[in-house]
């Protein structure tokens, strides 16, 4: 089990949180992007194997998202940035 | 060797000592016809389809560790059809089909026990939504049963009936020719085939990145030195994004981890595969007696083949729920599996992207059931270029034009 540093409650337990995928910038204006531009922004990720930067949420704590940056290889966590903060 | 009741019997009276290498390991040439990467299940299906059914002159597979040791030798043995749409009907069952007649077409008993996979439904919504899937898989022309309450119970006599149980019996149902097969024994048997047919099976090969000459991949640098050929197969599961990556593009896919356990082996008290719609998990008897069993993904991606322990303790939670004569067995391993789990939760295949690479990935939670139809459609694909009327809605480009084929509730794994 994982201990996770929320970036407003402090380290809780894994459980408390979720998943909330790779974040993607929102092409504009949607009507005049093409259907590949579309579609990769919807559907198409790096899904890396190593350090990852990816969007979490404390769902069962504070009800906040944040960014939290972690190695999938071996679950390390490096940092969890509130939203906006620099990386 | 062909095996067979003489040869056992001649093997057995000299001391078991004269049964050669089932398959030839293989070192790296430098060029072949076709090369499948990953040697689980799939990619050995693959090259054993390329020469059996394309006559491809010289192909190899190449596997990062050893034979069948990623997904092949980790999946729970579940084998079935009973997919919602009827694309994926075509697909899943094409596959049943294949492994019904595996073992006499490979000479090696895959141990296919189908001891048919029960769906149990927990409320009268579960059983509104499961009369609509049966008669969807009906019409898909897949042979299930939609079974009563008491059917249910006849069938799972240790479940727990009690109308106050947490996870009540409302009905269920069944597809009789589902079940389970020996998963080591699959991926042994397209080897051996593979290897009789010329197929250089090469172990601790990874590959490290693609070799382009005019924006097509015509090589690849791996852990034993540089590989070049006609066409590319790429067969990894949980490892396919980050090959892809290699290769230039990205896929609707994001891995995760897949848990599964088994008890210790006990005398016969489960004779089906019994499914939980509410909870995602799943459960069989193997053949040594053991409880092996399921649920759902560690959600969040991973690459780590472990799984964390709060999802450990629900799965085993939900089995005790709705079978509690299970509480007294001792569990024997836990272990997870990388899986690559695409938007829509059905499978990519076909040409890729690049010009030279062809895919088998997206297979996510379900990869060992279709282990025969992913071979298949990928030598096809290789091997002609383009699509089998099976694999053809399941082409990358659905997740352009928005023809998904959404089998969240078919994948029949809690995600």
């Amino acid at each position: 089990m994982q201990l996770i540093p929320c970036p407003w409650c402090g380290p809780r337990n894994e459980p408390e949180f979720s998943y909330g995928g790779e974040p993607a910038v929102r092409p504009i204006p949607a009507e005049s992007v093409s259907d590949a531009t579309w579609s990769d922004y919807l559907h198409f990720r790096a899904n890396p194997k190593g350090r990852a930067r990816e969007l979490w949420c404390h769902s069962a704590g504070c009800g906040q998202w944040f960014i939290m940056e972690r190695d999938t290889a071996t679950h390390a966590i490096f940092a969890t940035l509130k939203p906006g903060a620099a990386a | 060797m062909k095996y067979n009741a003489l040869s056992l019997l001649k093997q057995g009276l000299t001391g078991q000592q004269g049964w050669p290498q089932a398959w030839r390991s293989a070192t790296l040439q430098p060029r072949y016809d076709a090369v499948v990467i990953g040697g689980g299940g799939h990619g050995l299906a693959c090259a054993y389809y390329l020469r059996k059914i394309h006559g491809v002159p010289r192909v190899a597979v190449l596997e990062r560790g050893w034979l069948g040791g990623g997904n092949t030798g980790r999946n729970t043995t579940i084998v079935r059809s009973n997919y919602f749409f009827p694309e994926s009907a075509a697909l899943y069952d094409f596959a049943l089909r294949q492994y019904e007649q595996l073992s006499e077409a490979l000479n090696y008993n895959i141990m296919l026990s189908q001891r048919g996979i029960l769906m149990i439904a927990h409320s009268d919504h579960d059983m509104e939504l499961m009369a609509r899937g049966v008669n969807a898989m009906l019409l898909n022309g897949i042979d299930v049963e939609l079974l009563s309450a008491a059917q249910v119970r006849a069938e799972l006599p240790l479940a727990n009936a009690s109308p106050t149980a947490r996870y009540p019996i409302h009905g269920g149902f069944t597809q009789r020719r589902g079940g389970v097969a020996r998963h080591d024994a699959v991926a042994w048997a397209y080897a051996r085939a593979a290897s009789a047919l010329g197929v250089d099976i090469v172990q601790n090969c990874e590959v490290q990145d693609f070799i382009f000459e005019a924006g097509r991949i015509v090589g690849l640098n791996t852990s034993q030195g540089e590989v070049r050929a006609g066409n590319f197969g790429l067969s990894a599961s949980g490892h396919n994004g980050v090959l892809a990556g290699k290769a230039g593009f990205r896929l609707p896919i994001t891995s995760y981890t897949l848990q599964a356990m088994v008890s210790e082996p006990v005398k016969p008290i489960l004779h089906t595969v019994a499914m939980s719609t509410a909870t995602g998990m799943y459960v069989s008897q193997s053949d040594k007696g053991e409880l092996v069993f399921g649920q759902g993904l560690d959600l969040y991606p991973s690459y780590t083949q472990r799984g964390n322990f709060n999802i450990t303790q629900s799965v085993v939670a939900s089995m005790l729920e709705i079978f509690p004569a299970f509480r007294g067995l001792k569990m024997l391993r836990q272990w997870g599996g990388i899986v690559d789990v695409p938007w829509d939760y059905s499978p990519i295949l076909g040409p890729s992207p690049v010009e030279g690479l062809h895919l088998n990935c997206g297979w996510g939670t379900g990869g060992f059931k279709a282990t025969p139809a992913g071979g298949y459609f990928l030598a096809h694909s290789m091997a002609t270029g383009g699509h089998h009327d099976i694999s053809r809605p399941f082409d990358i480009s659905r997740f352009t034009t928005g023809a998904l084929i959404d089998e969240a509730a078919g994948a029949g794994i809690a995600h």
